[in-house]
C-alpha cells in the first residue's frame, strides 16, 4: 500500500508539472464545453429574413409579425416586387427570403389556398433546413388557426407535433453527452497511453519493472490518477451542462455517474492497450487522436446522425465505445430511464473493457517472452 | 505486501561455492533465447562471483541488452538454466528482482522530479523506511557532492550527474548485484572515468556490477570480461589474460580480432 501511495505521488508530480497535460485536463474541457454549448450554436435565433410582399394585406402582415415575433428570425430587409432577389443573397445579409403571392388573402378566403415561396441559402444546408422549416411551421399554425377554422375543408387532418425529451430542441442537450463522451476518451485513453508510453521512451519502464513492483502494481499506479481526474471531469461536465445550460438529469444521478466510470474504465483499459502498441509518446497521441479522436466525434453519433451513414460506416459505428455510452446518458439525462433501458449498452460497455484489457495483456506477455 | 518484502529483503539462501573459492552469484547453463528463427543468445554459459566486476562485451546487436534482460526478470528465455543471487531465473523472478539494482541504457531517472524525489520514489519502490532514506540521502549526496542540487529537477543536471545519481539510486537498496546496461553512453572518458570510481566503490562494499559496454577503455577496468559475437560468447577472462592470449597491446585490438576470427 505505501509503494503505491509512494507510486500516485510520482503519478500527480509528473502530471502538475507539466503544463500541457494540465492544460488538457483542466483546461481543455470546460473550454470545449463552453465552445459548443456558446459558440457552435445550431440552433436558429435571430436570423435575418428579407419579406417580399406583393399583396401588402391583413394576412401578409400578421404572418410577417409572427415570423418576426417567434425569436427565431428578425426582419433584415423589405424587398419590393422586382428586386433582385439572388443579388439579396449575393450580399450575405440575409438567409432566408418570403416571398407572398399577389392577393394572398382574397385567395387564402376564396380557394383556401395561397402561394408563399421561402427561398433559403443552402450554401449552408443544414440552416437553411431548419430555417424553412421553422418557417413554413409558422406559416402552417397560423394559417390554421386564424383562417382554416371558419372554412369547412373535408378530411382534413390535424397533425399535432411535439418534440419529446427536449421541447425547445435545444443542441446543448447533444452536445453535453457527445461532449462527455469525447473529453474523457481524450483523458483517460490518450493521456493514459501518452504517460505509459512516456516511461518506455525515457526507458524508465524498464527499471520499474526490474524493480519488485508487480506489472499490475505499476499500471494500476499509472491509471488511478487518471481515472480520478477523469471522474472530477466527468462531474465538471454534467455540472456546467445542468447549471449553465440547463440541461436536465431526469433519472437517477447516482446511476449516471455509474455508467460514467464504466466509460472511464473502459477508456483507460483501451489506454493501456495503446501503450502495449506504442513505443514512444508520439506514435501513442497519434493512435490515440487518429484511431480514437476522429471517429469517436464522426461516427459515435455525437454530429452526424448514425441513420444516414452508408452501410459499412454505420456497421463500423457499432464498434465506437462513444456510440453507445451518448446513448446511455442520453437515455439517463434526458428520458430519466434506468437500467432496464440500457443494460444492453452498458453490457457491451462492460464487453469491450474486458476486450482491450484481456488484448493488453496478451501484448504485454509477448513483449516480455 | 510491503510487510512480506522487508521480510524477505535480507533473506538469500547459500551460493553455491565457485571455483575460485568466491560465492556465485550469477550461474548460466546453456542459456539459449530465440525470436522466431533468430538466435539472440546462443547456449550462453558463464558464471560471475561475488564482489566481481563483470563486463559484458559486444557490438551492438550481440545479445548483450537481451541476455542482460533475462537476468534481470524482463524476459524470460527460450531453454537452459540461470541462477540470480541463487534464485531460479523461470520460477523466482520476483525474488531476484529484490536482490538486483537496474540502470538502463537510456538512464533512468525521472527527470520531471527533483533529485530528491526521485530517491523517495524509488526508495518506497524498494520498501526502505523514510528514517533510513534521509539518512542514506544526506550521504549519499554528500558523498557526491551534491548536496545543493538536492531540489533541483533532474533535468537541469549535467548529463555526467545524472549519471551518477542513476547508478547512486540503483544501489541504494543495497542489492546483491546492480546490472547497467551501458550506462556511460555520451559522456566523455574523464568523467567515464569518474563514473568508474562509483563502480568500484560498490564493488568494494560487496555488490558485484554487471556492466555491458561497448567502450573499450572500460573493458580495461573490469576484473573479467566476456565477449560476445552474434549471440555467443566467444571470449572470457581477465582483461590481463585476453590481451595475452590475442597478442594484442589492448582491448580494442582483443575485440577487433575476435569479431574478425568469428566473421
Amino acid at each position: 500500500m505505501k509503494q503505491f501511495i509512494g507510486f500516485l505521488r510520482k503519478e500527480f508530480l509528473h502530471i502538475f508539472r507539466d503544463p500541457r497535460t494540465m492544460m488538457i485536463i483542466f483546461l481543455l474541457p470546460i473550454v470545449q464545453l463552453l465552445l459548443f454549448g456558446k459558440v457552435i450554436n445550431t440552433d436558429i435565433q435571430n436570423s435575418r429574413i428579407a419579406i417580399l410582399d406583393q399583396s401588402h394585406d391583413n394576412t401578409t402582415r400578421e404572418i410577417t409579425s409572427k415570423l418576426v415575433s417567434s425569436g427565431y428570425f428578425v426582419l433584415g430587409e423589405e424587398l419590393m416586387p422586382g428586386d433582385d432577389v439572388e443579388d439579396v443573397f449575393r450580399k450575405g445579409k440575409v438567409k432566408m427570403v418570403v416571398t407572398f403571392g399577389p392577393e394572398f388573402e382574397k385567395s387564402l378566403e376564396r380557394d383556401g389556398k395561397a402561394e408563399v415561396q421561402l427561398l433559403a441559402d443552402a450554401s449552408d444546408p443544414n440552416t437553411a433546413r431548419i430555417l424553412t422549416n421553422y418557417a413554413s411551421g409558422i406559416i402552417n399554425d397560423y394559417v390554421k388557426k386564424e383562417k382554416l377554422q371558419n372554412l369547412q375543408l373535408p378530411n382534413q387532418i390535424n397533425t399535432e407535433v411535439r418534440m419529446l425529451y427536449n421541447e425547445g430542441l435545444k443542441s446543448v442537450y447533444m452536445f453535453v453527452p457527445g461532449l462527455m463522451a469525447m473529453i474523457l476518451m481524450l483523458i483517460s485513453a490518450m493521456m493514459t497511453s501518452i504517460s505509459i508510453s512516456k516511461e518506455k521512451e525515457l526507458g524508465t519502464m524498464e527499471v520499474l519493472l526490474a524493480s519488485p513492483l508487480k506489472p499490475i502494481q505499476i499500471v494500476l499506479g499509472k491509471v488511478t490518477p487518471y481515472l480520478l481526474l477523469s471522474f472530477i471531469n466527468a462531474l465538471t461536465i454534467i455540472l456546467i451542462g445542468v447549471f449553465l445550460f440547463g440541461v436536465p438529469i431526469k433519472g437517477s444521478f447516482v446511476f449516471l455517474m455509474a455508467e460514467s466510470f464504466l466509460f472511464i474504465m473502459m477508456a483507460l483499459s483501451l489506454g493501456i492497450l495503446i501503450s502495449t502498441i506504442a513505443p514512444n509518446q508520439m506514435v501513442a497521441m497519434f493512435i490515440s487522436l487518429l484511431a480514437l479522436m476522429l471517429p469517436t466525434v464522426l461516427l459515435s453519433g455525437f454530429m452526424f446522425p448514425i441513420e444516414n451513414m452508408p452501410l459499412p460506416l454505420r456497421i463500423l459505428s457499432h464498434a465506437m465505445p462513444p456510440r453507445w455510452f451518448i446513448v446511455i446518458i442520453k437515455n439517463i439525462m434526458l428520458k430519466g430511464t434506468g437500467i432496464l433501458f440500457v443494460w444492453k449498452e452498458t453490457l457491451i460497455l462492460m464487453f469491450m473493457t474486458f476486450v482491450f484489457i484481456a488484448l493488453s495483456i496478451k501484448n504485454f506477455k509477448i513483449r516480455l517472452e | 505486501m510491503s510487510k512480506n518484502k522487508s521480510q524477505d529483503t535480507g533473506f538469500l539462501p547459500p551460493l553455491s561455492e565457485g571455483a575460485g573459492g568466491g560465492l556465485k552469484v550469477i550461474e548460466v547453463h546453456n542459456l539459449v533465447k530465440k525470436f522466431g528463427s533468430f538466435v539472440a543468445n546462443d547456449h550462453l554459459n558463464f558464471d560471475v562471483y561475488q564482489g566481481e566486476i563483470f563486463g559484458f562485451l559486444g557490438a551492438n546487436g550481440a545479445g548483450k541488452t537481451t541476455a542482460m534482460k533475462i537476468l534481470c526478470g524482463l524476459s524470460s528465455p527460450t531453454s537452459g538454466e540461470a541462477k540470480v543471487a541463487g534464485f531460479d531465473i523461470y520460477k523466482e523472478t520476483e525474488k531476484i528482482k529484490r536482490n538486483i539494482g537496474y540502470m538502463s541504457q537510456k538512464f533512468s531517472l525521472y527527470e520531471d522530479l527533483t533529485v530528491a524525489e526521485n530517491i523517495r520514489f524509488f526508495s518506497g519502490v524498494y520498501g526502505i523506511s523514510p528514517a533510513d532514506r534521509k539518512e542514506k540521502q544526506d550521504k549519499l549526496l554528500k558523498d557526491l557532492g551534491l548536496e545543493s542540487a538536492k531540489d533541483s529537477l533532474i533535468g537541469s543536471l549535467p548529463l555526467g550527474w545524472k549519471q551518477k545519481l542513476a547508478f547512486s539510486v540503483a544501489i541504494f537498496h543495497e542489492p546483491k548485484i546492480v546490472f547497467l546496461d551501458e550506462p556511460t553512453g555520451g559522456v566523455d572518458p574523464i568523467t567515464r572515468r569518474k563514473f568508474w570510481d562509483l563502480i568500484y566503490e560498490a564493488a568494494d562494499r560487496g555488490i558485484t556490477v554487471f556492466v555491458t559496454t561497448h567502450y573499450m577503455d572500460e573493458a580495461e577496468y573490469c576484473n573479467r570480461v566476456s565477449i560476445m559475437n552474434a549471440g555467443r560468447i566467444e571470449a572470457l577472462d581477465t582483461p590481463k589474460n585476453l590481451k595475452k592470449q590475442y597478442s594484442a597491446k589492448n582491448m580494442d585490438e582483443v575485440f577487433l580480432k575476435i569479431a574478425r576470427n568469428t566473421e
